[in-house]
């Protein structure tokens, strides 16, 4: 039984926990329609999240994951764990309470670039500011992808979009530098073209105490390559390779050759007090005065 | 959850608290563990006296960066167990009504306390208000219901709080309590109720059904009733469904672009609250029985509107005073009954008529309504009287 035969309520069975088994099971005999474009790179971001969850025998009710709105939306589909889906742009704000009510929790919070660097670049100062214990991991294909095509505010110099018919003409945004500068403890990002490197910085990310940014580059075939003159999904995969530059590259490089590339790498990696390990001090330390 | 709310400061019995702490307490009495909030005068005092008294009872506090992050915080923290609250005022609640419509759509009970000030805009920050009331039910988008509470003494600040937090565990809907910057700020008696009996009213959280199968996380229609589950789906218990979304979706959880299946969560999240309404509204009735005229009124302006009424009497007017103590729903058999009994009705609100459209629909025909609008400011039960007396 694959998810796409589900047509109506009337075949869906009763309790969430059938439902589980049902998706588990169309997982396991491949018969789930991914619900993404012919190309794009999401498909392969969850199922190496998957890869991890299976491989590392991961607890699901442990690491749930919060997920915005976009074309990530359709992840659940073909993801493992328990998956809440917030409103778009909040995912930081929502895991902040997460995580204050059940310290035991380690929230994954998946996210575009317009969830967290656009509507919610507020959620995400200050989440990385307080070091909140969770893994951020942000889709960044340069593009509003679920609407349309828009450009995003990582989008670059020129690059043309549904809102940006003449070549965009601001700077963009670069999430890996907010976070150093907001107090992110876990900085790294790689690209779809390095399945490796981003399985390791994701589980290293599960084991840090605190906050860990993951910025994952990824090709959206439909509207970004349409737009930028690259039809075939394979081209912009080739695109993201070529200006793909690793940190020991980049410090040989000027600022003006850096512009439209990829800089990829570990950018930092420190401990701080996360929010909680600090709030559970206080808490003690107010039991005295009681 | 331990439920002892008590510590130097505060022990059963009478206790001389400002309106703003009344509403704390009466949170933290109904097991509030979790309060997210943004400075915005005229509500200060609850985050602030929140931040003291959450960590004494092992609870959370977090200021964070907007209303928008503190309503999405309050949402997570509800969905990982604690029951949970924010506070705010005008301008803040208005940036809240995106996630109190994801709150309502999601079924997760949540308390949001709003201590109004004058408007619109930045409006006066001091001044009462009663500015929030159409807001809170149609500010935010979609069709979704809430429970609002209006108290008028800072006894009813705690005592409706901690029935705030009781009504949004048993209908799963966010739970909205009105002060105003007046209220907020008196100071008056409290008589806190001891364990015992905070023990016997409370609801407690319940994050695991007891029978697993055959339970389903959101509210559904079985035999024209609409059965509300009986515990909360919660992050890290088995109960949570593998994706909640905060998009349409059928009982289960499963989201849909099917209109017939949207059509039933609506009726769903909508007909749970409009169809019991006879359990959920609160209404107080002084003098009513063998009235003519009667004022209609809620939140702080029903205290000049019963001086006004206990002067008439003494006049040998027969005027008697309905109070709303829930604003929302809208209790429209009450009203309607009580427009068969008297003919004049008087409706006192300090805005330009929030409630008056709603009277005027829910009333028998025939019946006159007058309004005496007021901004800003308390009515005086002169204002009142000299009203009555013109309609009498």
């Amino acid at each position: 039984m694959s998810l796409g035969d589900i047509k109506g309520e009337a075949d869906l069975p009763e309790h969430p926990l059938v439902a589980n088994k049902v998706i588990y099971l169309a997982k396991l005999f491949g018969g789930v329609k991914s619900l993404f474009c012919r190309g794009c790179g999401y498909g392969a971001i969850a199922q190496w999240i998957g890869n991890i969850f299976y491989e590392d025998k991961l607890d699901i009710h442990k690491y749930p994951i919060i997920n915005g709105v976009g074309c990530y939306t359709m992840i659940p589909i073909i993801m493992p764990g328990k998956i809440l889906m917030n409103l778009h742009g909040r995912g930081l704000a929502v895991a902040t309470g997460i995580k204050m009510a059940n310290p035991e929790l380690k929230p994954i919070i998946i996210a575009g670039d317009g969830d967290l660097l656009s509507i919610g670049t507020n959620h995400f100062i200050h989440a990385a500011r307080r070091n909140l214990d969770c893994v951020c991991l942000l889709l960044h294909n340069l593009t509003f992808g679920m609407t349309g095509g828009q450009v995003a505010p990582t989008a670059q110099l020129g690059q043309i979009a549904s809102t940006a018919r003449h070549g965009y003409m601001q700077e963009m945004i670069d999430a890996v530098e907010l976070a150093k500068v907001a107090g992110a403890t876990y900085i790294t990002r790689c690209t779809t073209a390095q399945p490796i490197q981003f399985m390791k910085y994701f589980r290293k990310a599960l084991k840090h105490k605190g906050f860990a940014l993951i910025d994952v580059v990824s090709q959206c075939v439909t509207y970004f390559g349409r737009h930028n003159k690259m039809a075939e999904p394979v081209e912009v995969f080739n695109w993201i390779r070529k200006n793909t530059v690793s940190i020991k590259q980049a410090k040989s490089m000027s600022k003006e050759d850096l512009k439209k590339k990829f800089v990829t790498g570990e950018f930092l990696e420190i401990q701080k007090p996360t929010l909680m390990s600090e709030y559970l001090k206080l808490i003690e330390k107010s039991q005295e005065v009681k | 959850m331990s439920v002892d709310i008590y510590n130097y400061d505060l022990k059963p019995g009478k206790k001389t608290l400002i309106g703003n702490a009344a509403m704390v307490e009466g949170a933290l009495a109904a097991g509030c563990r979790f309060f997210a909030g943004y400075p915005i005068t005229p509500q200060n005092d609850v985050p602030e006296r929140m931040s003291v008294r959450l960590p004494q009872l092992k609870g959370r506090f977090i200021q964070m960066e907007d209303e928008i992050g503190s309503i999405s915080a309050v949402i997570g923290a509800s969905f990982a167990g604690l029951k949970a609250m924010t506070s705010t005022s005008g301008p803040g609640f208005s940036l809240m009504q995106e996630s109190l419509s994801w709150a309502a759509c999601v079924e997760v009970p949540i308390v949001v306390c709003d201590v109004q000030r004058s408007g619109p805009g930045s409006g006066i920050v001091s001044l009462p208000h009663q500015s929030d009331i159409i807001q809170a039910q149609y500010g935010g988008n979609g069709e979704y219901k809430v429970i609002a509470y209006a108290p008028a003494s800072c006894q009813e600040l705690f005592d409706f709080t901690f029935e705030a937090f009781n009504d949004a565990e048993k209908w799963r809907i966010p739970v909205i309590v009105f002060s105003d910057a007046w209220l907020g700020h008196v100071r008056e008696q409290v008589i806190i109720p001891t364990l015992e009996e905070i023990n016997e009213k409370i609801i407690p959280r319940k994050p695991m059904p007891d029978e697993i199968k055959g339970w389903v996380p959101f509210s559904k229609k079985v035999n024209d009733e609409i059965v509300v589950p009986n515990a909360v789906p919660t992050i890290g218990y088995d109960s949570f469904p593998d994706w909640l979304p905060s998009v349409s979706h059928n009982p289960t959880g499963f989201p849909t672009e099917d209109s017939l299946v949207s059509y039933k969560m609506i009726e769903a999240i909508c007909d749970k609250i409009l169809k019991n309404e006879d359990k959920i509204c609160k209404t107080k009735s002084y003098y009513l029985d063998d009235a003519d005229i009667a004022i209609v009124t809620y939140g702080f302006p029903s205290r000049p509107a019963l001086a006004a009424v206990r002067q008439a009497r003494k006049e040998g007017i027969k005027v008697g005073l309905l109070r709303l103590l829930t604003v929302w729903p809208f209790p429209t058999k009450i009203m309607h009954e009580l427009s068969e009994k008297v003919k004049k009705i008087i409706d006192v609100e300090i805005n330009w008529g929030q409630m008056l459209i709603w009277m005027k629909a829910n009333v028998a025909d025939n019946t006159q309504i007058h309004f005496i609008p007021q901004i800003s400011k308390l009515h005086e039960p002169k204002e009142i009287l000299s009203k009555i007396k013109e309609v009498a």
